[in-house]
């Protein structure tokens, strides 16, 4: 699935992955943590192709394909997907239009058929009743005046209808009360498969007590310094990220 | 310096120019060396069909500028009138028009300027009155060829308790002016002037509004966004007078512009002169650039960038046009500004 290999990127000139290497095979969910500034945010947005952040050196590929070749949309096309720590506000468009567009628009680049209008309100319906969002709420500019915990469940919504392959989530816990970390979780559990892979982007281990992952790698000061199972998540919980600080 | 007079004059030196402080944006005298000769009379039967034909059945077309129009509107009556104004060829021409909605009646019209691809100089004089508790909304639908110079000039009287909304839709011309000067009579009159520009090439569109509060407990709301493209320019003048005495007056005015290029431009002043104590008045005037991070965003979820901006695009201009009254002409301004955003 995806194959990261000694990836260095920097931004405005300051280089912040410095020879960055992971794997995630199919089927599987890792968790990438870190103390602040070790350069999560710019893994992800490397991986889907923010303007700004330039790769000096390395490749990251989904699938064998060169991912840092191709425009973000096409990147969502092929099934990348990120569910932002901070979700954008669209004043204006409804968020069922958003969506729509988006997943009609992965659909053509697909070489598939859109989706017709009843599908697509059956569909989100289902969805927001799984993740128990008032539909209503879909009816209105895409997160403009809803809670930091509404935006979550809208991300992991968006991420329910357009069915990704390779999934990031960017502290996706953050803003989130107990209540709702369960409800998210249970969404983002819901699409664990054979098929598909994740990378969680946590600073806590609070989220991964929902998410179990299957490797749990530590990145700090650009560049992973140790992976290990479920368990390094714990010690890290115990311990936190001085001595990986060190050794970076 | 009045655009009517030269033309019906042919005197180029009455046209407005850069020197008067009302035109300095819109300079034509600068532009226009010579008023060319009247424009050709054209037969209304090769008019064709203009953008608002099917909501109304009461159509006034004006070719050219050939005579003088009446619309009225009797007391209690209400309708919906299209006015289409239609520029074809080389020539000047110059229109007058007057509506009149007597009391308690109301009014949509349903106005649209089509030019054809001629270097015509037009002018358009529209006279309306609005009587107590009477209410007009004017759509104004603009969509001139690229050569064309087209100034529409409103002068409105509003009486108490009437009701008085415009809104503009233009994709601008060679220079274009669309004007409105409103005498308000306070008296829980209500007033709306809102305008959308989507400008391209080297087109050039100019609104221009002042509103004169007179008397006690009046509103004015106006709301006019647009983007422009290339090298294409755009005018928004807005000045809100509140007399002295013109007491618990509420004026609101906003601009809001996209430039989507090195070689636009956007010029705007607005203006509140405010000579009484107890107004609630405000304004704001934003340039800008679209919203970078909602690019990514919406890029991110799929949707290829030109699709991304356009529909970005629509949903900013989108505010303006849900104010239109008269849901099926404010259906057809949305996909009119769909269709000029390429969405």
């Amino acid at each position: 699935m995806l194959s990261v290999k000694n990836l260095h990127a920097e931004i405005d000139g300051k280089e912040i992955l410095k020879g960055l290497t992971l794997d995630v095979p199919a089927g599987e969910v890792h968790a990438i943590m870190g103390p602040n500034g070790a350069g999560k945010s710019t893994l992800s947005y490397v991986l889907t192709g923010r303007e700004g952040y330039e790769v000096t050196e390395g490749s990251a590929t989904l699938d064998g394909e060169d991912l840092l070749a191709l425009a973000p949309d096409a990147r969502a096309a092929r099934g990348v997907f990120l569910s932002f720590q901070y979700p954008l506000e669209i004043p204006g468009v409804p968020a069922l239009t958003f969506i729509r567009t988006a997943l009609n628009a992965q659909r053509k680049a697909r070489g598939e058929a859109e989706i017709t209008a009843p599908e697509f309100l059956k569909l989100a319906r289902a969805k927001a009743a799984d993740l128990k969002i008032d539909f209503d709420m879909l009816k209105r500019a895409l997160n403009v005046g809803f809670s930091g915990g509404e935006k979550k469940r809208m991300e992991i919504l968006q991420m329910a209808m357009l069915s990704p392959r390779f999934l990031i989530l960017d502290e996706t816990d953050s803003g989130l009360d107990i209540d709702a970390l369960r409800i998210v979780a249970d969404g983002v559990n819901a699409l664990r498969g054979p098929d598909r892979a994740m990378l969680v982007i946590t600073h806590y281990q609070r989220l991964l007590d929902y998410i179990k992952p299957d490797r749990v790698h530590v990145l700090s000061a650009g560049r992973i310094v140790a992976s290990g199972g479920p368990e390094l998540a714990l010690e890290l919980e115990r311990e936190g990220y001085d001595k990986y600080a060190r050794a970076a | 310096m009045s655009v009517a007079t030269a033309i019906r004059e042919r005197d180029a030196a009455r046209l407005p120019g850069k020197r008067d402080e009302d035109w300095r944006w819109t300079d034509l005298r600068g532009l226009i060396r010579q008023v060319p000769p009247p424009s050709a009379e054209v037969d209304p039967a090769t008019a064709g069909v203009g953008p608002f034909d099917a909501l109304s059945d009461e159509r006034v077309v004006i070719v050219n500028g050939r005579g003088a129009v009446h619309i009225g509107v009797e007391p209690g009556e209400t309708k919906v009138v299209v006015l289409r104004h239609l520029s074809r060829g080389d020539g000047a021409h110059a229109a007058r028009v007057s509506v009149e909605v007597e009391a308690g009646g109301r009014l949509t019209l349903l106005e649209s300027y089509e030019g054809d691809a001629g270097g015509y100089l037009a002018q358009a004089g529209l006279l309306f009155s609005v009587g107590k508790d009477a209410a007009l909304e004017r759509i104004i639908l603009a969509e001139d060829g690229a050569e064309g110079v087209t100034v529409s000039q409103a002068e409105v009287e509003l009486s108490p308790g009437a009701a008085f909304a415009q809104t503009v839709a233009t994709s601008g011309a060679r220079r274009q002016r669309i004007e409105i000067r409103v005498a308000h009579p306070g008296g829980h009159a209500g007033l709306r002037l809102d305008g959308v520009y989507i400008l391209d090439g080297k087109r050039h569109a100019d609104l221009t509004s002042v509103v004169t509060h007179a008397g006690v407990d009046g509103a004015t709301g106006q709301l006019a966004k647009g983007v422009v493209r290339d090298q294409a320019r755009a005018v928004f003048q807005g000045r809100i007078v509140v007399a002295e005495g013109a007491d618990r007056t509420d004026a609101r005015m906003g601009h809001h512009a996209l430039i989507l290029s090195d070689r636009a431009e956007v010029d705007a002043k607005p203006e509140l002169e405010i000579y009484a104590d107890d107004v609630a008045c405000a304004h704001g005037n934003t340039v800008g650039a679209l919203d970078e991070d909602a690019l990514f965003y919406a890029r991110q979820r799929g949707v290829p960038e030109p699709q991304a901006r356009a529909l970005l695009t629509e949903a900013f201009i989108g505010e303006v046009v849900d104010r239109i009254g008269h849901e099926p002409a404010r259906e057809i301004v949305r996909a009119w500004v769909a269709e000029r955003l390429g969405g």
